[in-house]
């Protein structure tokens, strides 16, 4: 067996803690998890089980670490995977898997893939397996602050130009603020509506708040990638950014796997618990509405939300975009099925940044549309701007009629001004 | 010694131990492997999610039942009749009062009948799908067969046994568990035991954000 393939096992192994290991064992084969998900719901080829994409890994387990595995090695039971076969898992580690966490709703074990998916790319990317334009982008986030090339310079001249254009106060890097906004670069470059909207928000509540160019990108393509090592330095940035302005509160943008990375996994990564408190701006907003800072015009067009999988089912926070859009969106309908269930966007997880799969992401967009249209909304909503590239994406491929937009730009359109 | 001791006699005990030193090994094995740290400030107790999971996972939840009902129908049938003839089947029950001193009213002969039927049915609908759906067809491998050919091997056996006619078919049946007996800690069938252990560990993980898919 080549090296590559050996080191990739060895790390996958050596991940592999008590959590990982009964999920790797307890898998019963009974392909319902297929049902789950949407790759296989739109393309019904039985590779996309979700069961199946982590076949080589379980068995790299079951001949390495699991218990008797050395008698399954002595008894020549146990076929570890080799580099050929490990190069051809790219596509179903990567290109087919958003971790979107559906798979997990439907399988009799609650066997956690999406986090089982995120040990194996650990293990690829630490090996070089993957996608190069995906790897590209993490290293790029590493070198220069963030995936899209959004340097600390260029954030500055975004921020002046978006706040001369649309007369908006955006504080940045004010010597202290009690809570730090950060952005998704997605944002930055194809969405700065929802810069200015998360301004037009917190001014209008009176937040003190501010952006900083120590900190600011939110979108962690180092977790998508499998880059452990780019994740750190990413969530390093937003806590010496954050401890610098003695932010007590940390708002995530709309990006869902922003949010997972530094809520969720952010204390581990960093090896202590995170100074501040994490929320995304959905439930930023849902706590604002709450405290009666938040005045809103009633908006009545027909609309329905897309849940981001990182924010809802992964999240725990299904409620706050529910709690904004209750009394002032009238015409808000939910799609079926919707919350935690939702049918993920096809594009998270990293899919989004990988070329090779856009065919298959766009099919992905076939199940949203029919969702959308059985709903009889004529705009989508998110609270994720990887979501909104990934709908909009599809929405330009097929020419769809329905508009898609940002649960936060509504918010800021419908704010009643003192 | 005749076969019938043999299988009542030395096989029975090396099987049990295998059974049961296996058994523990392999979950004292798992558990003694690392837990992950995880210092992220919970929104709800993952104790609470843990135990959720694991009753949740009982039954298809989320919308998924139409998607899944063949799986989950069959799959109840099979292990409600299983456990029914494990632990109420006459033979059994004398069996486990002649190990442990314990005892408790049997099935009657027909109930056993229809418990045989309802794990049969369930078992042989499982195999039938392993086979025939796409997606088992994909995933499944020679553990899978080589588990559900045992388990269907120690039912008929035990059917044949049932009237309790001869030796020899009581020998059969002794051997096709041991059989089972000495498989089953290094396959899949472990997931009798290691499912708590996962639904927990997912459920806790989930609960501590605020939701268990
Ligand atoms: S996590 Fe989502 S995308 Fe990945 S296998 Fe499961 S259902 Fe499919
Ligand atoms: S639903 Fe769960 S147990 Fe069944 S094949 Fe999928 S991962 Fe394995």
């Amino acid at each position: 067996m080549s090296n590559v393939a050996t080191q990739v096992i060895d790390h996958f192994v050596s991940q592999v803690g008590a959590q990982a290991a009964t999920w790797l064992q307890s898998c019963v084969h009974c392909g319902e998890c297929a049902e789950a998900c949407h790759f296989y719901e739109v393309t019904k080829d039985p590779r996309y089980t979700p069961a199946w994409k982590l076949e080589p890994f379980a068995r790299a387990y079951r001949a390495r670490k699991a218990p008797f595995a050395g008698v399954r090695r002595a008894l020549g039971l146990a076929k570890e995977p080799d580099e050929a076969e490990l190069n051809e898992w790219q596509e179903l580690i990567y290109d087919s898997c958003t971790m979107c966490g559906r798979c997990t709703m439907v399988c009799p074990m609650g066997i956690d893939i999406a986090s089982l998916v995120g040990l194996a790319r650990k293990s690829m990317a630490a090996n070089g397996i993957g996608p190069e334009d995906l790897f590209a982008v993490a290293e790029k986030s590493r070198e220069v602050g963030s995936p899209l090339g959004v340097t600390p310079e260029k954030m500055e001249e975004r921020i002046d130009w978006l706040s001369d254009e649309h007369e908006v106060d955006i504080p940045l890097n004010k010597e202290k603020a009690e809570v730090l906004l950060t952005i998704s670069s997605i944002e930055t470059m194809k969405y700065p509506q929802s810069i200015v909207a998360m301004a037009q928000v917190l001014n209008h509540a009176g937040i003190d708040w501010t952006f900083s160019t120590k900190g600011y990108e939110a979108t962690n393509f180092g977790v998508l990638s499998g880059k452990a090592d780019v994740a750190k330095v990413m969530i390093e940035r937003i806590v010496a950014a954050a401890e610098s302005v003695g932010a007590k509160t940390v708002i995530i943008p709309e990006c869902g796997h922003a949010y997972g990375a530094l809520r969720w996994t952010g204390a581990m990564m960093l090896g202590r618990p995170l100074p501040f408190e994490v929320f995304h701006i959905t439930e930023y907003l849902a706590m604002l509405k709450r405290d009666g800072k938040l005045k809103l015009k009633p908006m009545d067009d027909a609309i329905t939300y897309h849940d981001p999988c990182q924010i809802s089912r992964r999240g725990g926070a299904t409620e706050a975009a529910r709690e904004v859009l209750d009394g002032f969106a009238t015409g808000f309908r939910e799609m079926s099925p919707t919350g935690n269930a939702n049918w993920c966007c096809g594009g998270g997880g990293g899919v989004a940044a990988i070329q090779r799969a856009t065919p298959l992401r766009l099919k992905v967009f076939e199940i949203k549309m029919k969702q959308v249209e059985d709903s009889g909304a004529d705009i989508m909503v998110s609270a994720c701007a990887n979501c909104r590239q990934t709908l909009d994406g599809g929405k330009e491929h097929y020419k769809w009629d329905r508009e898609i937009g940002s649960l936060v730009e509504i918010v800021a359109d419908h704010l009643v001004k003192a | 010694m005749s076969f019938l001791e043999f299988t009542e006699g030395p096989l029975w005990y090396v099987a049990l131990v295998v059974f049961s030193v296996g058994v523990a090994w392999n979950i004292i094995g798992i558990l003694a492997m690392r837990v992950r740290g995880d210092s992220a400030v919970p929104r709800k107790s993952p104790v609470a999610g843990g135990i959720k999971a694991i009753f949740l996972h009982m039954a298809p939840h989320g919308g998924f039942f139409s998607r899944t009902a063949y799986h989950v129908i069959v799959g109840y049938l099979f292990h409600l009749g299983l456990f029914a003839l494990l632990l109420f089947g006459s033979f059994h029950v004398a069996f486990i009062k002649e190990w442990t001193g314990l005892s408790w009213t049997p099935l009657p002969r027909w109930g056993f009948i229809i418990a045989s039927e309802v794990a049969f049915a369930g078992l042989i609908l499982m195999w039938i799908r392993r086979w025939t759906d796409p997606i088992t067809r994909q995933i499944s491998d020679r553990d899978d067969h080589i588990g559900t050919g045992l388990t269907m091997l120690a039912m008929l056996t035990g059917c044949f046994a049932l009237g309790e006619a001869s030796d020899g078919l009581r020998a059969v049946h002794m051997l096709s568990v041991e059989l089972l007996m000495l498989y089953f800690p290094f396959s899949r069938l472990m997931h009798a035991f290691t499912f708590i252990f996962s639904r927990y560990f997912m459920g806790a993980a989930y609960g501590k954000r605020g939701y268990v898919p």
